[in-house]
Formats: structure tokens, sequence, C-alpha cells
């Protein structure tokens, strides 16, 4: 059975449903609107659940290719699917996060509703394909397409400057885009094939690895995002609808860091290490710069996305230490980052959905209207400022325990990420929870209803569970992340595997 | 019943009491909260001292037991533990015994609070964390319980989330204390990347082989263990308050006073003396960082007491005690006394706790009102009260007949300190006689600003009337508003029974635990001297602290000479008489001398003006980067050069934003089809070839 195939193309039946229902009924109809939604919500859960199969039948002591499916394609090209400890989670975290999206802006879209929830299922397609493509073409197409329905969401159905941050999104992975794509024409080129487990095997000149490297940072880098190819971030999450911004966070950003992982770190090993010390800075710039920048913001949405730059510049850096803590780290911050921003920013959006403003001036004094609202959001908060017992944590600490093996600087820095973290999310939650209500038009500001519970409570449980257990999720990960190290350290003659 | 049950019971009772009020406080009552919550800690403290007997007299072994694996990567792995030895047997009895009276005082301290589940949720929860804290068997879940604590910290010191003065507190805590894990983590990763562990049991043995390695760190070349140290004490500044990083302490007093009693006195900012005695293995190789240690620790003791000799909010005088007691503690383990400093650790738990119950009392019958200078005359009304905060202050003062061997529970263990701190300069340690004399003479000043609370606030003469009290407890009736009342401690209207408007004394439940803690300032030094300190002490840590083969040259206690070991009684007799003088017999010296506004009095009334330079260096320094890199960097160079110049220029190709607007996707979309388009092509003609 095709398994990774059906997850990848499962939500495009959905997909083909609503476009049917959307078509048979009137444009703006409420009951084509409610039944797109619930096809939606279902094809996603269906989704998750193939993919919850996937994990459980996995074999975490393999740590090469699972569930492969290899078919010629057309013109000498193969269609190549496979996962590995790396890339597993990637797709299980796309399909937990979907249904949460779609649930998410149940009330809060209200217009071109069907055209919205192609896009998002669109999206769940190609994402998913990226993370299981074995072959460059198919990486690219899934890679360069996934963006599309994301500039749709924000372009349409985004807020009053959706145009500018649009563009600003388009410049940015444009210039990465145009490069990457070169250099991957060079390696088809070079090497006769396209299969990315070949050429994982195939040992590049150092010379060439260089520029190939290059080719690929740029379009990762400006994906992660790395400062100083970040402000396209803010803008992109300020305008996006809240669902658009929890996808953004929780898996578009990933892409970057799985480029990394999947492309820089085995096929070109000599120019990854030789370009450690350019990561390593850059990543420790975007700790101090983007949290000290996140401090002084006075929209929600906005601290929260500089905030997410900071998180990844951990990342970047857990990446390139080239040890088992750093790679472990990385990945698991990306998964925990994953939940917890997006948690943020749906928590951003409870709010927002009442009052139709992020300014943080506006709020103040919530929690005696909103206690249970309240409680979950200083649960993130913690998360996200790494209190040991979420998920934040794990990655955070690994990755400054890889890093700090290669470099102490770059993790004395880094380190001072948890205190500027605490620092701009406490002010945050603060403002906008703690206090007195001072703003009258807050005085009938209702506290989550039941479907917004139900919306947060697996995303509760997720970051509670990767805080407590982490050792579960590290099962999964470990033969593939170790073979990756090994591999790595064997290609740059490192000492310490 | 086997230990390893009875600890578990002890670690999760608190939790499930936690669980049980936080999440379903609305459905079961107030009541029901309190009891689970109160009932379940009730438990562990009695469980907790079965486990202290037994390790005491009944011969317990050490042990460990694992729970679940937590983190397991590589050499890194930790795992939720419970590791039982003679220092977390001490701390399991304090914690317990602290939390669980602290939760009964609640009953009558909180009664009129409307979130009464939320504060005793907040309760069980901060001391499950501690227990994870001290029950920890490697760095990670040390630092998980570490956290926890902070986290509880936060949310009880902030828990009248409505003031504004306690959110900014509960922040400077939290932010504070991350300053300290800053230092702790890196200690962390550095220990992980000397010695490839962070379990304890098998770094311990480790150390003594690896103390000549070196490692470059943030520039400089070090010893990796004096590194360690050093860092992971930084950690420990933080969360016990220690000189640069104490500033957070005195104004946590903002939280509730039973959570200053818990927390910020009896239990959680201990937590720094126990990692570093519990590191002894470490330390004991690791003289300049038992350098540090002794400096910071003395040099705290001293600041922390000149500036409680100022102080008129009666919380305020008791916090800096408590940092002043708690640089006793290091400079303790500094120069090698941690039995010494667990012993004074213990015995402060008890009569710290006593004291902040104390002024509770005090401040909930006196209608919230906090500044001593309204007090006065106040014992005819709390006659309870008064004998229980005299009993503390006798037992911090360290009260006691040198020669006898007895006095009340500060006799001892400060001895001890002064004692450890001048053997250990007759032994060569550079900063022992330093430590000593800091210890002597800060145990005078000790004694004057601990009677000094006592006198102004129970004899004189009142200065508060009817009217004030009246004016707090009925202040809603007036509809006036009162400057002195303090918005978050709710005052009903029935607090003054039959309209008599004078102080009056607290409920049973709140009597009570001063009355247990009262026992345990009298009698827990007498009681267990001879197990901390004395001839039993060997068999009592069984290992758990470790003292290099050097330190244990002149053991024995009675070898000192005749004015070193009554000097610390002279002074603290010193401080007793003059106190009494200048607030009884001449009663209003105090505030002549602080009228008068000398350079010393407003030196250490500023509390030695940190907190300005703090906001002036670092907290300015903050906000002006953020701005910079934000206004400048983001918006003027980044943006300037990148996205909006190629945008202007685009504009200006393009001739109007119109056609720009709607072409975004379509552009984007037609680029990456080119791109496809280009890539099949050259596929296709690689296949041909």
């Amino acid at each position: 059975m095709p398994l990774l195939s059906m997850i990848t193309y499962a939500p495009l039946l959905g997909l083909v449903g609503i476009l049917v229902l959307r078509l048979m009924g009137k444009p703006e109809d409420p009951a084509t609107a409610a039944g797109a939604r619930w096809i939606a919500l279902i094809t996603t859960l269906a989704t998750l659940a193939l993919s919850v199969l996937l994990v459980a039948r996995f074999n975490p002591n393999d740590p090469g290719f699972q569930f492969v499916e290899e078919v010629p394609w057309f013109a000498g090209l193969y269609y190549r699917m496979g996962v590995d400890g790396i890339s597993v989670l990637f797709v299980l975290l796309t399909a937990f996060l979907m249904p949460i999206c779609i649930a998410g802006s149940w009330k809060s879209i209200e217009t071109r509703v069907p055209e919205y929830l192609m896009a998002f299922l669109l999206l769940e397609t190609l994402v998913i394909g990226v993370f299981c493509a074995l072959d460059l073409v198919l990486f690219y197409a899934f890679f360069e397409f996934g963006l599309v329905p994301m500039f749709l969401i924000i372009g349409i159905w985004g807020g009053q400057r959706r145009v500018y941050a649009a563009f600003k999104f388009f410049l940015y992975t444009l210039l990465g885009s145009v490069l990457m794509l070169a250099a991957i024409l060079f390696m088809i080129g070079s090497t006769g094939t396209s299969s990315i487990p070949q050429l994982m095997q195939h040992h590049f000149d150092p010379d060439v690895q260089t520029w190939l490297w290059l080719a690929f940072f740029a379009s990762f880098a400006v994906k992660m995002p790395m400062w100083p190819v970040h402000t396209w971030l803010p803008d992109a999450h300020v305008e996006a609808p809240t669902a658009g911004s929890v996808f953004l966070a929780g898996i578009l950003l990933k892409m970057g860091g799985y480029g990394f992982l999947r492309f820089s770190l085995p096929m070109f090993p000599n120019a990854s290490d030789l370009f450690t010390p350019l990561i390593f800075v850059m990543s420790a710039i975007a700790v101090v710069y983007t949290s000290l920048v996140a401090f002084r913001q006075t929209d929600v949405k906005k601290l929260i996305a500089y905030s997410s730059v900071a998180h990844m510049g951990l990342v970047t850096m857990g990446i390139f230490s080239g040890n088992t803590q750093g790679e472990q780290g990385a990945i698991y911050q990306m998964l925990s980052h994953g939940v917890i921003s997006g948690a943020l920013f749906l928590c951003v959006g409870v709010i927002y959905d009442r009052m139709h403003t992020r300014e943080i001036k506006f709020y103040g004094g919530l929690v005696t209207r909103m206690p249970i609202y309240a409680a979950v959001f200083m649960l993130f908060t913690m998360g996200n400022v790494g209190l040991p017992g979420t998920s934040g944590f794990v990655g955070e600490i690994l990755t400054m325990v890889g890093v700090y093996q290669v470099s102490t600087w770059t993790a004395i820095v880094a380190t001072s990420g948890v205190i500027l973290s605490a620092v701009y999310m406490l002010t945050l939650y603060r403002a906008v929870v703690f206090g007195t209500i001072s703003n009258p038009k807050l005085e009938s500001i209702t506290d989550l209803n039941w479907r917004e519970v139900a919306i947060f409570a697996p995303l509760i449980a997720a970051t509670l569970y990767m805080g407590l257990q982490p050792n579960s999720v590290f099962d999964l990960t470990a033969a593939s992340v170790d073979q990756l190290v090994q591999t790595y350290q064997a290609a740059i003659g490192g000492a310490h595997p | 019943m086997d230990p390893k049950t009875l600890v578990t019971i002890i670690l999760f009772g608190p939790l499930i009491g936690a669980l049980t009020a936080g999440l379903f406080g609305r459905q079961i009552g107030d009541k029901a909260a309190m009891t689970v919550t109160t009932g379940f800690l009730m438990l562990s403290a009695v469980l907790s001292w079965v486990v202290f007997s037994q390790w005491t007299w009944g011969g317990l072994e050490p042990f460990t037991h694992v729970y679940a694996p937590f983190i397991h990567i590589g050499d890194f792995t930790s795992n939720w533990a419970f590791r039982l030895d003679g220092l977390s047997a001490v701390m399991l009895v304090v914690v317990t015994t602290v939390s669980s009276l602290v939760h009964l005082y609640s009953w009558g301290y909180m009664a009129e609070d409307p979130a009464k589940p939320r504060f005793f949720a907040y309760l069980s929860l901060f001391t499950f964390a501690m227990l994870a804290l001290i029950s920890a068997a490697d760095f990670m879940q040390l630092f998980f319980g570490w956290e926890g604590v902070g986290l509880a910290s936060y949310l009880l010191i902030g828990f009248w989330h409505h003031k504004a003065t306690a959110n900014a507190a509960s922040i400077k805590a939290f932010v504070v204390n991350r300053v300290g894990d800053f230092g702790f983590a890196l200690g962390i990763m550095t220990v992980f990347w000397a010695f490839g562990t962070i379990e304890f049991a098998t770094l311990f043995p480790m150390i003594e082989a690896g103390v000549s390695r070196t490692w470059e760190f943030a520039g400089q070349n070090w010893q990796l263990v004096e590194l360690a140290c050093v860092l992971l004490f930084v950690g420990a500044m933080g969360k016990s308050a220690q000189f640069f990083l104490h500033t957070w302490l005195p104004d946590a007093m903002e939280g509730p006073t039973p959570v200053s009693a818990l927390i910020h006195a009896a239990t959680m900012v201990t937590a720094g003396v126990y990692m570093v005695c519990l590191l002894s293995p470490m330390f004991e190789y690791a003289p300049v960082a038992k350098n540090v240690v002794t400096v910071i620790g003395a040099v705290t003791a001293l600041f922390a007491a000149t500036v409680g000799l100022t102080q008129n909010d009666i919380k305020r005088v008791i916090a800096y005690s408590t940092c002043s007691q708690l640089g006793y503690m290091f400079f303790a383990a500094g120069v090698g006394a941690y039995d010494a400093a667990m012993f004074h650790l213990f015995t402060h738990a008890f009569f710290k706790a006593l004291l902040f119950l104390g002024a509770g009392s005090v401040i909930h019958g006196m209608a919230h009102e906090q500044d001593m200078r309204r007090y006065g005359h106040l014992m005819p009304y709390m006659k309870w009260t008064f004998v229980v905060m005299t009993i503390g202050t006798i037992a911090i003062t360290g009260l006691g007949i040198p020669y006898l061997e007895w006095g009340f529970a500060g006799f001892y263990s400060k001895d001890a300190i002064i004692h450890a701190a001048y053997e250990a300069g007759g032994a060569g340690h550079p900063l022992g006689y330093f430590a000593f004399g800091v210890g002597i003479l800060v145990a005078g000043l000790t004694a004057f600003y601990s009677w000094r609370v006592a006198f102004f606030t129970f004899s004189g003469t009142a200065r508060w009337t009817s009217e004030d009290l009246q004016h707090h407890w009925h202040n809603r009736d007036h509809g006036q508003d009162d400057a002195h009342a303090h918005a978050g401690e709710s005052h009903a209207a029935d607090h003054g029974q039959g309209h008599e408007h004078k102080p009056h004394e607290s409920p049973w439940t709140m009597r009570i635990p001063l009355i247990v803690l009262a026992i345990g300032a009298v009698g827990a030094g007498f009681a267990f001297h001879h197990q901390f300190i004395g001839e039993h002490s060997a068999e009592f840590w069984r290992g758990a602290i470790y003292k290099a083969p050097v330190a244990h040259a002149a053991e024995g206690g009675h070898s000192f000479p005749v004015w070193v070991m009554v000097a610390p009684i002279v002074v603290s007799v010193l401080g007793l008489l003059v106190a009494a003088y200048m607030y009884i017999w001449r009663e209003g010296t105090g505030a002549k001398l602080a009228a008068q506004r000398g350079f010393l009095y407003l030196f250490f009334y500023n509390k030695w003006f940190f907190d300005e330079l703090y906001d002036a260096t670092i907290v300015r320094a903050a906000k002006w980067l953020g701005d910079l890199f934000w206004k400048g960097g983001d918006q003027k160079i980044i943006d300037g050069f990148g996205p909006d110049g190629v945008s202007a220029l685009s504009v200006q190709v393009g001739k109007g934003a119109g056609r720009l607007q709607s072409g975004y996707v379509y552009h984007y979309a037609f680029v990456m089809l080119l791109g496809v388009a280009g890539l099949l092509t050259f596929a296709l003609w690689a296949w041909a070839a």
C-alpha cells in the first residue's frame, strides 16, 4: 500500500469535494461554506489518522528511508517518495496542525470560504510532499508550489497591508528559489541522477560543494528565516489570517531547517563545515537582535513573529553543530516550535476575533473576564520561554549543549536568549492578561468557547507530553540522526561523532 | 512500607492536590480544594518525617528510584527519579513541614480571598516542583525543579494580578532568576562537555581525575571544574538572591505573606545553598570557585543586614534578613563547612518561616498595614503572636550559652558557621578570617534589626489609632480612597467584629502553625546538632557531603579560643541592647536618626541604589538597543535596501501600484513555472543525450 502517497494526496480528495460543492452551490452561500468546512475537517482528520498509522508502522531501528515508492515518471524522471527518522515527524506535525487550522478558521473566515479551505488542503498536500519527496525535481516542485497557496491565503484573506506583505514574501523567496533551481540543474547534470538517496552518497568536489551549498543556503535561509533575511516574516504574520500564521510558523518555517538537514549537511559536508562560523554568527545575532526587537513591539502578532525568528536561530546553530545533541535538539526545537508558536498565534486569534485589533495597549486585565484563556495563554507563554516540563525546554537545552561543544561564544550568546525570551513574553502576558480592565470595550469580552477549548486541547497535550516524555520522540529520530552525524563527521574528519 | 513507595507518595501527593484544586477548583468548591491540597501536604509531611527518622536512626540506605527516562541522547542521559540521601532527607522534612503548615495557615490568612483554589493549587504545585528539585539524580531534573519553583514563585508573587506592583515584582523575580539560570545552563553544558555525563552518581567519582583539564571559555583559559562550579554558582546566586542578583527578593514581598514564608524564606531561596552542598564533590576541587562563593556569601550577609537596619516595611526587613542569612549559608559552604550550611538551612527554615508567618499575623490583625511606623503597643492585643515572634527573634539572633551548648536553634547553626570560618582561616584558607569577621559583625546587625522589629511592633506607644483601622476595614462603606490601603489584600467589612476597631489576634488555623514552628525554632538546633554537625555527622550524611581530606584537620569544635566562642553571643546581646535603647528606653531615637538623613542612612535605606543602577544601565540599554535594531536595523537598513528599495524601483518600472497589486501571485507563479519548464527541458535533453 503506497501509504506516503495516500497521506500526501488525501487532502486533494477533500479539495475536489469542496470544488464540486462550490460549483453546485451559489457563491457565498452559507450552506456551501458549512459543508466545505466539514469536508475539510474530515479530510484533514483522515490525513492525520493515516499519518499516525505511518508513525506507528515506522521502524525506529532502520536509519534509512522507509515506505519508499519509486515509479518511473516521464522523461527519465522518477516519482520517488520515502521517509526516514528526520522527516517522518514533520509529516505528522503537518497533519496534526492542519485540522487545528481548519477548526481555527471556523468562524473567523466568512468570505470565499470554499476557496480558502481549498487553498489550505492544497497546501497540506504540497507540504507533506516536501517532507516525503526523495527526488530533487519532485522536491523542488512541492517546495516552490507550496508557497503559492500560502501566498494566496495572505494576499486574499489577509489584513490591510496584505499586498505589501505578500510582495515582500515574494521578493525574498524568489531570490532563493532561482539560485536553488540553478544548483539543482547543475547537480542533475553533473551526476546524471535526481535521486536524493543517491545524491547523499555522491561525494561532490569540495569547491563545487561551496557553490551548491551557497545556492541552497539562499533558499533555506529565507525560509527559516535567518537574520538578516527575516523581515518578511513579521509582515507576513501580521497580515495573514490566524490559521495562515499558525501554518506559516508551524510548518513553513520548518522547510528551511529540513532542507539544511536533508541537503546541506549530508550532500555538502565540507562546505557545511566551512560555513559553520557564518551560520553561528548569523544565528547568534538572530537570537539577541530579534529578541530585543520583540521586546519593543506594540503589536501582539509581530512580537510573536520576532520571537519565532529568535527561536529559529537556535535551530540553525543546532543543525550546524554537527553532533547528536545539536541535531536532535534542532529537530525537537522545530517540532516544539511548530506546536507552541502555532498555539500562540491561535491565542492572538482568540482576542483578535473578539476585538479586531492586535494592539497590545488595547488590552489588559483579560484574566478577570477570561480565566480559562489566561491559563491557556500562560502555558504557551511558558512553553515559548522554554520552561522545563514544556517541549520548548528540551529543544533549547539540547541545541545549546550541542553548540557549546563546538563554539562556547555562540553558546553563551544563544543562552542569553533564555533571559530575553522571559523579558518579552512576560511583559506581553502582563500587558494583555494581567492588571485591571481599563478599556471599557473589554468589559463584555467572553472566555473561550467549547470549540476553542477543543482546538487548544491537543496543543496543550502535545506541549506537555513532548516536555515530559521527549525520549519517546528521540526513539523515532535517533537512528537516522546518528547516521547523519556519523557520515557528516566522517566526511569532515571530525573527532566528535 | 517500602521507602520507595513512601517517597513516591511524598512527591506526587502535592501534585495531585495541585491538579485537583487547579483544574477542578470551580467544580468542587473552595473548601474541598483547600482540604485536598492541605490533606496531601499533611500526608507528605508525616511520611517525610517517617523517612527522615528511618534515615537518621533506622539505617536506611541511600537509593535512587527511577520512574522513567527523560532525555537519552548519546551520553546525555537523564531520568525522572527520586534520589534519597542525607541531603534530600533533610530537605524533605524542611519542605513538607513548612509547606503543610503554610497551607494550614492560609486557611485563616486567605479566608476572604475570592481565588482560594488557585492559591492552594499554586502552593501545592510549588511544593511538588521543590520536591522534584531536591530529589533529582541528574542536572536535568534538578533544572526542571529549579525552574518549576521559579514558575510557582512568579505565579504567587503576582497572585494579586490586578496590582501593578505585584505584576512588576513577579516579572522581576522571573527575569533575575533567568539571569542566574543563564549561568546554570552554561554550567550544565560545561559539565557535560567536560565529563560526558550529567548524572551525579557517575559524575562525582570522575572529578578528581579531571581537575587538571582546561578549556577555553569566553576568551579565557579555565580549569574545567572551576568553570563549571562558577557557572553553576551563578544559578545559585539567582535563586538564593545573592549580591548582584538579589534585587528581586525584597520586591517578591508583594506576594501574600504565606508565600513569603514558604518560598521566599524557608525553601525555594535555599535551593542555591542546597545545590552547592549537593555538588560538594565538585566544589571541593575548585578552590577559586569556593572563594567566589565565600566572598559573595559574606558580602551578601553584610549588604542585606545593613539595608535591613533601615527599612520600615515589616516584610521587607524580614526579606533582607533572609537574604543575609542565606549569605551566611553560602560562606559556610565556601569555606568547606557544608554540614554547617545545611544545618543553618534547616534551623533557618523554622525560625524564618515563624517570623514571616508571625508578621503575617500582625498584618492580618492590623488590617493589612505593613508599615511598622504605624504599629506599636500591640502586645496586649496579640499575645500569641507576640510570644512566637519573640521566640523567632531569639532564635535568629542566636541566643544561647556557649559552653553549656544550650540555646535556641540559630545559636547552634550560626555559631557553627562562624566557628567554621575561623577554623578555615586557621587552616590557611585565605578568606576564612574575612568571612569570620563579617559573620561576627553581621550577627550584631542581625540582632539589632530583628529586635527592632519586635520592639517597634509590640512595645512602646501605639502609633495607630482606632480610626485608622476602622478606615482600613470599612473603607468600602465609607466610600473613600485610603492611601494606605493595600488594594490587593482584600478586607471585608465583617473584619472588625462588633466594630471595636482594635488590632486582633489571628484565628486558630493561623496560630497552630505558629506554635509548631516556634517549637522548631526553640528545639531544632538542640535536637539535631549531634546529627548535622556533631559526633554523629559522618553516619548522618553517609557520604552525601564530600570534604576534601585536608578540611578534616581540626574536627571537634571545642578547641577555639574563648573570645571566638563568646564573640557571637556578645555582639548579639549588644545588638539587642542598642535596639532596646532606641525603641524602648529612648523611644523615638530611631525616627530622629532617620530624619537626619545622613549619607549612610540614605545609602542603606535606598538599598545601595541597586535598582536605580540596573534601571539606568541594563534596562535602558535593552530598550534602546531594541528600538535601534527594530527601527534602524530592520526598517531602515534591511528593508530600506532590500525589499522596499526593490519595491520602489519596480514601482517606477511598473509605472503605478495598481498593476503591481494584482500581479505578484501571477508573477511568482509564472517565474516558477518557467523554472520547472526549464528543468524539464534540461532533463529531457539529458535523457536524450
